[in-house]
């Protein structure tokens, strides 16, 4: 049973066991625009909670990707190297940045939960 | 006043209809007591003829380089534009249009740009190169932030054959930026040790090819120590003809080409507009400043390009932009471009075989000039001479016979023994009489 | 004898043609392919004699290999280009609305002036004796500068407004080094309506950027510069009048603020256009500014450069302008071009500056002169308000219906649930013959549309383009999407796709590879 929560830069976390899924939000795609470029982070380094994990590029903005939680990037998603269309088409699914092992659980409850997230993003518009 | 088409009548019928009494109202918030009620003492307006007038009397305190004979160089060269360059830029739908960021009604800009990047990458032996940079000086100053940014250290070292203009500028930005920066002694045998310069802290090394004093340098082992300690090749160039007679920086490895592209199209105007060169490895393509126009294709799928690749740029990254550049060198570029599809490959390769010719033949009447020493081995169109007493005193007594013989080093470097240094310059332009004119005026002055 | 040789002379058939053409040209709008596709490397259009037989000097370095450069004949290159130059929007063609742009009329004799042999011929680097009269014209737009900003000094080698930029905020920081303050002040203040190369300039040269809120009339408040202001601040960057075309009405309180907190105050002055001979910058209190001579001065844009960036310096900050600089010592000129032992910051380009465009602005101020020039100001002034008033009934204005200066800024408020975008409006324009306004800047506005007539435009022009303007708007609030959506139509092209160019770019031309047996099977 996996749990998703957001932070107030539009990233998403899919807790799954000791693993969070790390991406961008349906809005912040749509937000953005078509993106055109992204960049990942190596393999093993270490993030801070906050700190920048990750570039996406659309033609006509540059965001920062931050780390929605402490802990190492144990994984990154290559395809959308080769086809950063995928964070358009499915953030949720396919369009995954990166894979964080979670250093302090407790840092999840800082997040905002998928209703209070909907609200947030009402309020964005 | 024949620009401003607005008549007396137009102006209070306008402010009538916005219920404005005085066109002072629209400017209400300036501070009152700072908003001028007379024109500022300053002449009045002028005609065309007392204009023309006015600045025909100080160009003619100017002495032209078609004037007289006219060997100057050391980073700027005199060479013979066709009239149709000047033609075509001046059509009012390149001059006076703007940047391109509307791609629809822009694609004539786009697609000179196109081809200009294409010519660039061609003649550096690199993958890509950018719209154009102002200069370059400049270019050159971008490469090494550049290198900083793809290597994330913050060294460079230049080469004593480095342009001294250049090097200054880099190390003014590299002061600014708290980047280090080395810079090797004045090289004029290009008998420098750069090699033992690099190592794991260095960023990036530029070389210059021909360098400032004429001498073209082999890039080859420069590149590969470069590599192996993970550091770019910067390579520059400021006669950017040489390129078709010399081996490319691209083949010898360079990893960012940037240089002067002023000898095409351009006129000397006195150091400006001049336009940059830039150019690099697909890899590194990202990092690149400048603007870049790319292929693409429009909503019924015919062929158009556009500016692409803009998150670099400032008015996306703001702050975290790769430069602060807004501009290129448009209308330069364009000259450029014209310039070179008129000559082509034939006409390039025969053009540089000329100024080679002629340097060639001038260096061996300036060697037989007693107390002359040509000091290089090899060379492209451009080489320096030392000459008895003090170079710079040489070349005004020669300025006072009408030659301009040259560039004194002084006037670029002090002091480490380059007072009797000339630096000759030498291209299509200069006949056999010039070349005697120059040999002659030396004897006398010397 | 009866005239045989008759034929119709009035058109006989109405019907719109639908089919397509041969050659993909429609009569006059040509396609045109690339230099690449129609040029060979064996061609040249420049006659040129081989020269008589010589010893090599090249030593080992001779470059053998073909680098594969195409060249066209005379006739070939002229049409090449020509028929290029046909696809591009031009002010000579017609209004460009280009907010903070300037696009006013290029005037054909800075070009005569600029290609006079003396000026244009001259090389940097030849003796100062035998270019004085170079070394006079830039001293005298210097003066001409200096005086219509009450300025002290000006750095005039930047080379464009970016450049310029670069050198004011330079001279600061070297200002501050100078007083043992340069660890301590680390932060520049700019506002969120800053255009985006002064963030970028402050944080090339090492600032950390501080952001000002604008505030809810557009301008910037000087209660929100107090709370920003610190000892850790080195300055402010301002544009004045600023990116909503409103002239910051507090400017003077805010400078005060800046020098009493021992910080500078930086001018961007890309819209100066709006206040030549009306008001000088150094009597609000500025310390630098940089000028766009495209902008202001009319040197021509080029479809994208050359441009020129001069910097007006005050008092405190001219020991820090850069080399080289010009110095009078009787009736002779000379250039200083080494640094050495003075408080100057360095160097920021190879030689001069941009002699060519310094003869094109000082043509142009020779032709306007003090009253020309203040005349240009107060019709740009004028022509702004006049789109304003003429659109305030239509057209949402984020700051109130209040004048503006040289430009206009309207949001995209007034186009909610039409389902026309600030960019389907742009575009759209484009088709009824204008270049579109410059859009989505300033940031701090939704849907932004900044609009600059300029002095160039006579009512005529102006009516014309109201009335287009009004037609389009009135046609979006009638929910006429397709009008938009679609736009351009008549353009050479239609919009073409940013997502590929970026995503897979190709940015010069390769020769095609030759279809492989795989390929022509797999077909």
């Amino acid at each position: 049973m996996s749990e998703t929560r957001y932070t107030k830069d539009h990233e998403y976390i899919r807790v799954e066991g000791d693993v969070g899924i790390v991406g961008i939000t349906d809005f912040a795609q749509g937000q953005l625009g078509d993106v055109v470029f992204v960049e990942l982070p190596q393999a093993g380094k270490v993030v801070a909670k906050g700190a920048e994990a990750a570039v996406v590029e659309s033609v006509k903005a540059a965001s920062e990707v931050y780390a929605p939680v402490s802990g190492e990037v144990v994984d990154v998603n290559g395809a959308i190297e080769g086809q950063p269309g995928l964070v358009n088409e499915d953030p949720a699914g396919k369009g995954w940045f990166l894979k964080i092992k979670i250093k302090d659980k407790a840092e999840l409850s800082e997040l905002m939960d998928e209703a209070a997230y909907q609200a947030f993003v009402s309020s964005c518009s | 006043m024949r620009y401003l088409p607005l008549s007396e009548t137009d102006r209070s019928g306008m402010l009538a209809r916005m219920g404005v009494t005085h066109v002072d109202e629209l400017f209400a918030d300036v501070p009152a007591h700072l908003l001028l009620k007379d024109p500022l003492d300053l002449p009045r307006r002028k005609g065309e003829l007392d204009v023309a007038r006015q600045l025909g009397r100080l160009a003619a305190r100017n002495v032209p380089a078609s004037s007289v004979p006219f060997f100057v160089g050391a980073g700027a060269y005199k060479h013979h534009v066709p009239a149709t360059v000047d033609h075509l830029v001046q059509r009012s739908e390149f001059l006076t249009s703007y940047t391109p960021y509307q791609p629809e009604i822009s694609q004539g800009t786009l697609q000179y740009l196109f081809e200009f990047q294409t010519q660039v990458a061609l003649l550096t032996g690199m993958d890509v190169a950018n719209a154009s940079m102002y200069d370059g000086s400049t270019g050159t100053a971008e490469a090494v932030l550049m290198a900083h940014r793809v290597t994330r250290r913050k060294k460079a070292v230049l080469s004593g054959g480095l342009h001294p203009h250049y090097a200054e500028v880099v190390r003014t930005q590299s002061q600014l930026a708290g980047d280090d920066v080395v810079t090797l002694d004045a090289d004029v045998r290009a008998s420098e040790d750069i090699l033992s310069q690099i190592d794991a802290t260095t960023s990036c090394v530029v070389v210059q090819t021909p360098d400032f004093f004429g001498n073209p340098r082999d890039l080859t082992e420069i590149a590969e120590k470069c590599h192996a300690n993970g550091a770019l090749l910067i390579a520059v160039f400021t006669e950017v003809v040489s390129l078709a007679a010399l081996k490319s920086p691209g083949a010898m490895g360079a990893d960012i080409v940037v240089g002067e592209g002023q000898s095409i199209g351009n006129a000397l105007n006195f150091g400006g507009p001049y336009v940059g060169l830039f150019a690099t490895r697909t890899k590194y393509v990202r990092q690149m400043p400048g603007r870049l126009c790319g292929e693409t294709l429009d909503a019924e799928g015919r062929r158009g390009f556009v500016l692409t690749l803009s998150t670099r740029e400032q008015h996306i990254r703001r702050d975290k932009a790769t430069s602060n550049i807004c501009t290129n060198s448009g209308l330069c570029a364009l000259a450029f471009t014209i310039h070179m599809t008129l000559l082509g490959e034939a006409g390039l390769k025969r053009l540089a075989r000329i100024n080679h010719a002629n340097a060639v033949q001038l260096s061996g009447l300036l060697a037989g000039v007693k107390g002359v020493e040509v000091l290089n081995q090899s060379f492209f169109n451009e080489f320096t001479i030392r000459v008895p007493g003090k170079a710079a005193d040489v070349v005004e007594k020669l300025a006072a016979k009408s030659v301009l013989g040259g560039v004194p080093v002084s006037r670029l470097l002090s002091g480490k023994g380059v007072d009797d240094l000339i630096i000759v310059a030498n291209t299509e332009v200069n006949t056999d009489e010039d070349r005697a004119t120059f040999v002659a005026a030396l004897k006398e002055v010397l | 004898m009866l005239n045989n040789q008759g034929r119709p002379t009035t058109p006989k058939d109405s019907a719109v043609a639908s089919h397509a053409t041969f050659t993909r040209n429609r009569g006059l709008q040509m396609e045109e392919a690339l230099l690449f596709e129609i040029g060979r490397t064996d061609v040249t259009g420049v006659d040129l004699d081989e020269p008589a037989a010589f010893v090599s000097r090249l030593g080992n370095l001779a470059r053998d290999e073909e680098i594969g450069l195409p060249g066209l004949s005379e006739p070939e290159t002229m049409r090449h280009f020509v028929r290029l130059s046909q696809k591009n929007y031009a002010i000579d063609s017609g209004l460009y609305p280009l907010g903070s742009c300037t696009m006013k009329h290029n005037p054909r004799l800075n070009e005569s002036m600029a290609r006079l042999p003396g000026f244009s011929d001259i090389h940097p680097l030849q003796p100062q004796s035998t270019v004085q009269g170079a070394l006079t014209l830039i001293e005298e737009l210097a003066g001409w500068l200096m005086t219509l900003t009450n300025m002290d000094a000006v750095a005039m080698s930047p080379k464009a407004g970016a450049h310029g930029e670069y050198c004011g905020m330079a001279a600061i920081k070297a200002a501050i080094e100078a007083k043992g303050e340069g660890a301590l002040r680390k932060v520049v203040l700019v506002p969120e309506s800053a255009h985006g190369t002064n963030p970028a300039t402050a944080a090339a040269i090492g600032f950390e950027v501080r952001s000002v809120p604008a505030g809810e009339d557009g301008n910037v408040h000087p209660d929100a510069v107090r709370t920003l202001m610190g000892p850790d601040v080195a300055a402010i960057m301002l544009t004045n009048p600023n990116t909503c075309g409103l002239f910051e009405r507090q400017i003077v309180e805010i400078a005060n603020i800046l020098h009493e907190g021992g910080g500078y105050f930086y001018c961007d002055g890309a819209n100066f256009n709006a206040i030549v001979g009306k008001v000088r910058p150094g009597d609000l209190g500025i310390d630098a500014m940089h000028i766009n001579l495209h902008k202001t001065f009319s040197t021509p844009h080029g479809g994208g450069g050359p441009g020129a960036g001069p910097v007006v310096l005050s008092s405190r900050l001219a020991p820090f302008a850069p080399v080289p600089f010009i110095k009078r010592d009787g009736d002779k000129l000379a250039l200083v071009e080494d640094a050495i032992g003075t408080q100057v910051l360095g160097r920021l380009t190879a030689f001069h500056g941009q002699m060519g465009m310094f003869v094109r602005a000082l043509s142009y101020i020779l032709s306007h002169g003090s009253d020309g020039l203040k005349q240009a100001s107060e019709d740009a002034v004028l022509n702004a308000n006049y789109v304003r008033a003429r659109l305030a009934d239509l057209m949402s204005l984020p700051f109130g219906n209040r004048p503006c200066m040289h430009e206009v800024l309207f949001d995209d408020t007034w186009l909610k649930d039409t389902g026309v975008t600030t960019l389907d409006f742009a575009k759209a324009m484009i088709d009824e013959g204008y270049h579109p306004m410059t859009m989505y800047f300033p940031l701090v506005v939704h849907g932004a549309m900044l609009i600059e007539p300029t002095e160039s435009e006579s009512l005529a022009s102006l009516e014309l383009f109201i009335m287009t303007l009004r037609d389009l708007a009135m046609s979006a609030l009638r929910g006429e999407k397709t009008r938009f959506e679609g736009a351009p139509f008549y353009a050479p092209r239609r919009r073409l796709d940013e997502t590929r160019a970026a995503r897979a770019p190709v940015l010069r031309w390769t020769p095609p590879q030759p279809i492989t047996d795989a390929q022509q099977a797999a077909e």
